[in-house]
């Protein structure tokens, strides 16, 4: 399965990227299992996203949380709560 | 958010924009209602950029947003408004990239046949857009930028629309 991951704000400078295209291994099919790919990759990514950090997930553009269902071709975004207006 | 009860958006006239470019008061106000005789109160609210923030100087505030999902997120919040409340238009405008102190941030206007209306409804979209439109501010100050925290006052204002509405309409139901 393919995402489009997309990372705004404080996560995109820590993680050095705005955007990747990922194949996922088999068995990935949830938020959860994403992110948990992703915090595997240690240094930044594991403080990042499996420690203390407060962070927000949205899937195809709507906010949405860990048990939310991947599909190939998915956008997946990750960033710091929001601070507009 | 929950999700709209589709049936009940009604036809006010929805606008947003997510933009550089500074705003004009009195341009959006008109532009919003024009050809409808029915308004009988308009509310805005405009937010600025202040130069002190958690007692550091702000030189600038930088403004970052997520293209396609920040339109949506801000569309969603104007429809949530107008099923709540008897609305004719909202327009919500945000600015992003580099502003500076005194500058305008963002203008939410609400018109409605009659204000009380109006003023819940401005309020209510303000404190949604502060949780739920994916902006983020970076601050500039003398020491370098920083990246602003997300405050958990701005969710507990927008927890409370959830039991005002309540109270007031039933069941998030007004007639």
């Amino acid at each position: 399965m393919q995402v489009t991951l997309l990372y705004f704000a404080r996560l995109r400078e820590r993680f050095g990227m705005a955007e990747e295209q990922l194949s996922l291994p088999e068995g990935i099919q949830t938020v959860a299992g994403l992110i948990a790919h992703l915090a595997a990759r240690g240094d930044v990514w594991a403080e990042e996203l499996a420690g203390e950090r407060v962070y927000r997930v949205a899937l195809d553009q709507e906010m949405a949380d860990f048990s939310a269902q991947l599909h190939h071709g998915a956008e997946v975004a990750v960033f710091p709560p929001v601070t507009g207006g | 958010m929950e999700t709209l009860p589709q049936a009940t958006i009604p036809s006010a006239r929805l606008h947003v924009a997510v933009q550089a470019e500074d705003f004009d008061l009195q341009t959006e106000l008109r532009t919003l209602s024009a050809g409808d005789r029915g308004i009988g109160a308009i509310t805005s609210f405009v937010g600025l950029v202040r130069d002190l923030n958690l007692a550091d100087d702000v030189v600038a505030l930088e403004l970052e947003h997520y293209p396609g999902m920040t339109e949506k997120a801000l569309i969603r919040i104007a429809e949530e408004a107008a099923v709540r409340w008897p609305l004719h238009g909202v327009s919500i405008i945000h600015r992003v990239g580099k502003l500076y102190p005194g500058d305008a941030i963002v203008l939410v206007l609400v018109a409605s046949a009659h204000r009380h209306a109006a003023f819940e409804a401005n309020a209510f979209i303000m404190d949604f857009l502060k949780t739920r439109a994916p902006f983020w501010k970076k601050e500039w100050t003398p020491e370098g930028p920083r990246w602003v925290d997300a405050r958990e006052t701005d969710y507990s204002a927008a927890a409370r629309w959830h039991k005002v509405v309540s109270e007031q309409y039933g069941n998030d139901k007004h007639d």
